[in-house]
């Protein structure tokens, strides 16, 4: 089944509560996704600066390696390395070579992506996702159905830089869209179908599409049953197969835009008694890009 | 506010397993016939498995199977209803003000349902008697498999309407993007539109006019058994 949700904010004076106003999204996502859950949210940045965001064990050794220079922020099981762009390569063979068993996954000069094992509302609590800030993020709750419940096939997926996905359904030709990928340089870290999906996108944007084009190709490209939400340092996006096999709600406010699986899921939210408040229609792409 | 002569249940305070309950007690010449259900927030099943007649009205919008299996009872949902509003409704009304989501009155053997706004896909999929007025549109694949009933729509239909259906009649007044397999436009007849006058007059559409209407429905020649097509069966 799985829950996915979005939010994307209009107005900055949102921004202090979008953790917490996601967190709720998530929450009530529960009862169609108690496996796992996750989320990326986009906060601030610096230009000079990339953050990876490393998951695993032993995360306070890291910091020693590279001293004032590189910021970790220890999270849970997850940790935020904030790099200097010249260090990026250093840091990154550092972490190949000294560290395999920690896994990057997400990198972007404003995406931090967390994900684990364990109901919504506790993966949420663990990360401090309610007091994030940032202008939008995108979250996902998992019933796994066709593969194990661990924390790499845990939602958002991110193969991109500032790119990730969420996804509610499942493709049937990742096989191939992988074949195709690999050669290409997109690299995928899971047998996950989703993935793949994310993969297919970031070709796509480096190709040179605009995230409104790389999800119109994708109506084409993939075959099977999604509802994908997208977000991009800048962008945020949401497109449905033809068949609209996976449900959907979003609204609009002059606040912001939102996406969930269920209507429920929105109710938290400022002013959403007077948002408007529709389902997207099959295969046709709705993007929205930051000022 | 609702009146004082209304029942209230707030779902701000009480759990929705409590609503239906005192729905469900609801005797068939009950004098309590006003029902009024606060903060709905787009929780599932609520007024499902109703059978008296009386009227309940959701402050809000709808999740998921509202109005299932409907006898009887008036609902109106002040809102958007979610995936499968009156499904299998045996009798009764069904009002939603805002949109509903996809398969609106699936397989629904009586009753009438309205929408004021648009309907998504598989509207009347598989319906078995209903007659569902859409004021707004409706999306692909509606009323699939439709069986008897009536599906008028003022607006557009989507892909694929009316795919392999049996006897439903199909009513749109505005475009049809595609016809399913074995669905065809037909004669609009005296008979038709002495129902869609009815129909219309039911949904508070007196100013819409049934010659505005083209008429769907089908071809008859996929569901009758033939010995040429016996070794695909």
């Amino acid at each position: 089944m799985c829950g996915i949700v979005g939010l994307f904010l209009k107005d900055k004076a949102l921004e202090p509560q979008l953790g917490s106003l996601l967190a709720g999204m998530l929450e009530v996502m529960t009862d169609r996704g108690p496996d796992s859950a996750g989320f990326a949210v986009y906060g601030g940045g610096n230009a000079d600066h990339v953050k990876l965001t490393v998951r695993g064990a032993g995360l306070d050794r890291i910091v020693n390696q590279f001293g004032k220079a590189v910021t970790v922020t220890v999270r849970d099981t997850h940790a935020i390395l904030s790099v200097p762009i010249d260090l990026e390569e250093r840091v990154r063979g550092w972490l190949a070579t000294e560290r395999p068993d920690l896994v990057v996954i997400g990198t972007g000069q404003r995406i931090e992506l967390y994900k684990e094992v364990g109901l919504p509302a506790d993966v949420a609590t663990r990360f401090g996702l309610a007091g994030m800030s940032g202008t939008h993020g995108i979250g996902h709750t998992r019933m796994a159905t066709e593969s194990a419940v661990t924390t790499d096939g845990a939602h958002p997926f991110s193969t991109g830089a500032d790119q990730c996905l969420v996804h509610n359904g499942s493709l049937s030709n990742h096989r191939s869209l992988r074949r195709m990928l690999e050669p290409q340089g997109i690299h995928f870290a899971t047998d996950n179908d989703s993935e793949v999906a994310a993969g297919y996108l970031s070709w796509k944007l480096r190709e040179g599409a605009t995230l409104a084009q790389a999800l119109e190709a994708s109506l084409d490209d993939l075959d099977g049953f999604f509802t994908f939400v997208v977000g991009t340092e800048s962008g945020f996006a949401v497109v449905r197969d033809p068949i609209s096999c996976k449900p959907a709600v979003m609204a609009e406010t002059d606040q912001y835009v939102a996406f969930g699986s269920e209507y429920r899921a929105l109710v938290g939210l400022p002013g959403i008694e007077n948002a408007r408040v529709f389902e997207p229609e099959p295969a046709r792409v709705y993007a929205w890009e930051r000022n | 506010m609702a009146p004082s002569d209304y029942n209230v249940v707030d779902l701000a305070t009480s759990t929705k397993r409590e609503l239906n309950q005192q729905l469900h007690a609801l005797a068939a010449n009950t004098n309590e016939t006003l029902w009024r259900v606060e903060n709905p927030q787009g929780q599932h099943a609520l007024a499902v498995g109703l059978d008296s007649p009386v009227t309940v009205e959701i402050a809000g919008h709808a999740g998921y199977y509202c109005a299932g299996m409907n006898k009887q009872a008036t609902i109106v949902v002040e809102g958007n209803a979610g995936v499968g509003v009156a499904e299998n409704m045996m009798s009764g009304k069904v009002h939603v003000k805002g949109d509903a989501s996809q398969s609106a009155g699936a397989t629904a053997h009586g009753g009438l349902l309205v929408i004021d706004g648009d309907a998504s896909a598989r509207c009347g999929i598989s319906m078995k008697g209903i007659d569902i007025v859409v004021k707004g549109s409706i999306g692909p694949m509606s009323a699939f498999m439709g069986q008897s009933g009536n599906l008028v729509v003022l607006g557009d239909a989507g892909d694929a309407l009316g795919d392999s259906i049996y006897e439903a009649k199909l009513f749109v007044r505005g475009k049809v993007k595609s016809l399913g397999a074995d669905c065809i436009e037909k004669d609009l007849r005296d008979e038709h539109k002495a129902d869609l006058r009815r129909l219309l007059d039911e949904a508070g559409l007196p100013d819409v006019q049934p010659d505005e209407f083209k008429r769907y429905g089908s071809a008859r020649t996929l569901y009758n058994f033939h010995v040429d097509n016996a070794a695909a069966y």
